[in-house]
């Protein structure tokens, strides 16, 4: 029973994807391993990094701590769904580039998703609300100060993008 | 890094996950993030993990005569969210937002943080100064578990092998009470070094009742008796219940780790408890003087 292999279907930014699976097969590995999607990164081996986050069904979630037998039927966003089919930066990629948000860049992936998450929940922070939401994120190289200017950057963008549509 | 084999179901029902169970090696699993880090670790190998996230309605909050009865599938973030929650246990909806960070709050389940019952996790100390009960289903039915009676020991509770938590109920804050959960946590988890939530009742200016539950300190979360009998009838002042906090972690088995030894968790016992007793006094006055 243990050798038992499950069959998954996933939507992953937009495209299913049908899987066999083992049960203590983690989501992040389905994604990075079974496919091909290495844009989201294992940066710890006890869920505090989060380099792994993704969206699973709307909303942010470290994709090391969910077995992707749990993202059966489920809706993913990696990374590599943030930009457009054209190539164009999404406003909060945009914002890294401007504000010089990363160095290695290891745990940018995971700050994306995370910083889009907490747009989507609060879309005016303060920078003790950003920090907050970033908590679950982990930077070894820029001690924070540039992803914090790229979060508020990037709600300055997706504020005002959503003014001028008004218009 | 990478758990060890196991089985996985996912019944569609309580019952059905209940029947599962009648494997001796067979683990719930909710929202995962106590179990899965620990499975990672290979801490944890369960032969068989049984999914109830997939079991309908067991994701809910229902005000009950007097309780809040919040359902075993309910996530952190859906109780941060509730108005429910908010109207009639605020320090419940903080203290949610206490756990863990963002994505750990999107998974997890206050129910699944009751079974799991980590020595250093926030809401046992609130579930403890609240007060209530969880509903357990097993093969001979379901019982209520009164709250005190609920936390054994060390990741230990009172619930039988084969039973499953349906929801916990827990009484509403009282409206002349204040509440805080305050903690001191390690950075990088945000597990609490020390936890302590007090629930604090005001009469004519002294303390009328006190609930308190003190989580991170010893194999349990647990209520210090001796301190919520020595705060009545003090002044909400800090020379007052500093002295009455004093035997906070009397007869405790005090925690050491890396991340803190005993003298330091007992002296942030002493340190909260005291901080907690008067921020839940000074909210209840607020509260009073509108």
């Amino acid at each position: 029973m243990m050798d038992q292999l499950h069959s998954i279907t996933v939507d992953v930014n937009g495209t299913r994807h049908s899987r066999q699976v083992e049960p203590r097969l983690l989501l992040v590995h389905f994604i990075r391993d079974q496919l091909g999607l290495t844009g989201t990164h294992v940066g710890c081996d006890t869920s505090q990094c989060g380099a792994c986050t993704v969206v699973l069904d709307g909303i942010a979630v470290k994709s090391c701590t969910v077995l992707a037998v749990q993202a059966n039927n489920a809706d993913i966003k990696t990374i590599e769904g943030f930009a457009g089919a054209d190539g164009k930066l999404h406003p909060v990629q945009q914002a890294f580039w401007e504000e010089h948000g990363l160095q290695c860049g290891y745990c940018t992936p995971g700050m994306i998703v995370a910083i889009d998450q907490l747009l989507r929940d609060n879309p005016n922070p303060t920078e003790t609300e950003v920090r907050r939401g970033l908590d679950g994120n982990l930077c070894r190289c820029t001690g924070y100060h540039n992803i914090v200017k790229s979060a508020l950057s990037a709600s300055k963008k997706l504020r005002g993008e959503q003014m001028s549509e008004a218009h | 890094m990478i758990p060890a084999k196991f089985a996985y179901a996912a019944p569609a029902s309580l019952e059905e996950a209940i029947g599962l169970l009648d494997n001796p090696d067979a683990k719930i699993i909710a929202g995962g993030h106590s179990l899965l880090p620990m499975m990672k670790l290979r801490l944890a190998q369960p032969s068989l993990l049984v999914d109830i996230g997939r079991i309908p309605d067991l994701a809910y909050i229902r005000g009950d005569d007097g309780y809040l009865a919040i359902g075993a599938m309910t996530r952190y973030w859906q109780i941060i969210n509730s108005t429910e929650v908010q109207q009639a246990a605020p320090v419940l909806a903080e203290a949610a937002g206490e756990v863990g960070d963002p994505q750990v709050r999107a998974r997890g389940t206050f129910v699944g943080a009751l079974a799991h019952a980590d020595p250093s996790g926030d809401l046992p100390a609130v579930a403890l100064a609240l007060g209530g009960s969880v509903r357990a289903a097993g093969p001979n039915g379901e019982r209520d578990i009164d709250l005190d009676e609920f936390f054994v020991d060390m990741l230990t509770t009172a619930l039988e092998e084969r039973e499953i938590i349906r929801e916990v109920r827990l009484r509403v804050q009282p409206p002349d009470a204040g509440a805080v959960y305050l903690k001191f946590d390690q950075p990088a988890s945000h597990y609490a070094l020390t936890g302590v939530c007090a629930v604090i009742s005001l009469s004519g200016g002294t303390i009328a009742s006190a609930r308190i539950g003190v989580t991170g300190v010893g194999p349990k979360a647990y209520r210090p008796r001796s301190v919520e009998q020595a705060l009545v009838g003090q002044s909400a002042e800090e020379s007052a219940v500093t002295d009455a906090v004093r035997t906070v972690t009397e007869g405790i088995d005090v925690q050491g780790d890396l991340h803190a030894g005993p003298d330091y968790r007992a002296h942030l016992a002493r340190v909260l408890t005291c901080r907690a007793v008067l921020e839940a006094a000074q909210r209840q006055a607020t509260t009073r003087a509108i």
